[in-house]
């Protein structure tokens, strides 16, 4: 309760800030349209009025619920205008990216551990990736792929990967060199190979590392399906139904694809701190 | 003690160089280890016993001098599984139950698998853990977790054990207890140990010989071969010739700081 109620707080106030926002950004337009007709307004046409519009430039909260909740569970799962469909395009090439992204980000720092050459030259390029912005480089991607008869699902997985690979192997490299001079001594006077010493301290040891960079890569990797559909004209996914908003001054639309990503990201995020958890309760270092 | 020295040192030098200048962490140092002795290393901090312990080890190699190790090289003689090596904190993987530390050099060092549980059944008895194979280190006490330490350097059979400050970190009473224990290992195994340690009733209870050194540079100021029998109960602490003892292993740390 104690915890519940600033929360709540914090909650209320966003939303009485949005009414007032919409209120205010809205009424604008009504009162154009009651100029033209020649109409006189009350206030309270002005309030039911901007609560109501197809077309506000922002819509009221409970408009964005209604419309999450007929796309959601009043639709078809199949069905074009259902934002469960569009969620899961854009949810499968965030799952692709993200193994791709965390695969090729463990392998990385795997090399830039045990590998002098990659320790000094991999890492300014990594760094260097992610200084250029993601809303340039994914339409190159896009077409370089497309040239090669690639569309769909891959190159949208691979700008997610472009995304997540990063916090993964900056985790990474540092939970692989976790372990203390003391531990790494002690393989050493096993005769231990680097082979032994890596999958019996050097990974265990990195573990909560990984999982916290996973938390990261896959929120990342969401972001980098969803620019990933903007630039194509995608028709399909939650990027696809922003821009098709956008279009067509849908703003209701684009508000409720907004959410359904952040919701979507947030149980994204939160499967995998239920999975760091108990895989670090499993191995005795939850502390 | 007349055979071949186990560990034999000659005018062994180490020289650390840091961005402060070159340390001199050992200088002409010169020992003889018997087989089956109990050596004690004490002096004030920096004198060099974790460096002298290491390099026994091969874990750091000296700039200086001769060292063997059952007559090898001491690298040759880590790759024989000459020692085990038992720091100052147990360092236990909390991902493996204490069984599965115990495995951790079994594994390396690719003994079979029913090899294995053998091995671990019997230095468990050794170290009076038995029945607690299953446990995580963090339901092991502190002393419990050294003990378990102790095991896994005991675990493939080295015939030579190095301790730094092993019982550093526990208290009193539980240090008590650990050294009567260590001491019937000892006995019952016939090992070579090298005990590191900063207390002086430690050092005398525990060692049939007392390596007394100093630092700056580091280097060994008193050996002292121990009078006392080597069945020792903890009362022995009481009597004359132990307290003799450690009264010139006093006088040896005392002359030592002379220099300074
Ligand atoms: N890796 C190292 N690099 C530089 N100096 C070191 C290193 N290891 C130990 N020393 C120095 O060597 C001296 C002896 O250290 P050490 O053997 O750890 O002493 P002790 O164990 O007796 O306290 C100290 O002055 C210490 O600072
Ligand atoms: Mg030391």
């Amino acid at each position: 309760m104690s915890r519940a109620l600033p929360v709540l707080t914090v909650v209320a106030a966003i939303l009485a800030l949005w009414y007032a926002a919409a209120v205010w950004m809205n009424a604008t337009w009504t009162r154009d349209q009651a100029e033209r007709a020649g109409v006189e307004l009350s206030v309270s046409d002005i309030l039911t009025d901007t609560m109501a519009q197809e077309r506000p430039v922002l819509p009221a909260p409970h408009q964005v619920v209604t419309e999450l909740w007929n796309t959601t569970a009043r639709k078809k799962v199949t069905s074009k205008r259902s934002l469960v469909f569009h969620g899961w395009i854009t949810l499968s090439a965030t799952l692709l990216g993200f193994a791709i992204g965390t695969g090729a980000g463990i392998l990385l720092a795997i090399g830039i551990v045990h590998n002098r050459a990659m320790d000094m030259s991999v890492m300014p390029w990594a760094i260097a990736s992610q200084t250029i912005p993601i809303l340039a480089i994914a339409p190159m991607i896009i077409v370089v792929l497309n040239s090669l008869g690639i569309q769909g699902l891959v190159p949208k997985a691979i700008i997610s990967a472009y995304l997540s690979f990063f916090p993964v192997v900056v985790g990474m490299v540092k939970g692989l060199r976790s372990p203390d001079a003391m531990q790494l001594d002690l393989m050493r006077t096993y005769n231990a190979s680097g082979r032994e010493s890596f999958w019996k301290l050097r990974l265990p040891s990195s573990m909560p590392y990984l999982f916290t960079s996973l938390k990261i890569g896959i929120a990342a990797s969401l972001v980098g399906a969803i620019v990933g559909e903007l630039p194509t004209g995608a028709i399909r996914g939650l990027g696809a139904r922003m821009l098709t908003g956008s279009y067509y001054g849908q703003t209701i639309q684009i508000w409720s694809a907004l959410f359904a990503a952040a919701i979507l990201a947030a149980c994204l995020v939160g499967i995998v701190g239920v999975l760091q958890r108990v895989t670090l309760k499993r191995m005795g270092m939850d502390q | 003690m007349t055979q071949t020295p186990v560990i034999q040192a000659q005018n062994l030098d180490l020289t650390f160089q840091t961005n402060d200048g070159p340390i001199h962490a050992l200088k002409g140092v010169d020992l003889e280890i018997g087989k089956g002795e109990f050596v004690s290393f004490i002096g004030p901090s920096g004198c060099g016993k974790t460096t002298f312990l290491r390099v026994i080890a091969a874990l750091e190699h000296p700039t200086g001098g001769t060292i063997t190790v059952n007559g090898m090289t001491p690298d040759e003689a880590r790759q024989k599984r000459a020692y085990g090596y038992v720091f100052q904190a147990a360092g236990l993987y909390p991902w493996r139950t204490i069984a599965g530390n115990i495995k951790l050099p079994l594994e390396i060092m690719g003994f079979s698998r029913a090899e294995q549980e053998e091995r671990v059944k019997n230095v468990l008895q050794l170290v009076d853990l038995e029945g607690f194979g299953g446990k995580f280190p963090w339901q092991l006490s502190g002393g419990m977790q050294q003990r378990a330490s102790i095991a896994r350097a005991l675990a493939f059979d080295a015939d030579i054990l190095l301790m730094d400050e092993p019982f550093g970190a526990l208290d009193e009473i539980v240090r008590d207890h650990l050294n009567e224990q260590l001491l019937a290992l000892w006995a019952r195994t016939e090992k070579t140990i090298g005990f590191v340690t900063h207390s002086i009733p430690e050092a005398v209870y525990l060692s049939t010989k007392i390596v007394v050194m100093s630092p700056r540079p580091g280097r060994i100021t008193d050996v002292i071969d121990s009078p006392l029998p080597r069945e020792r109960p903890l009362d022995i602490r009481d009597t004359p010739e132990f307290l003799e003892v450690a009264h010139r292993v006093r006088e040896g740390l005392r002359a030592g700081h002379a220099y300074d």
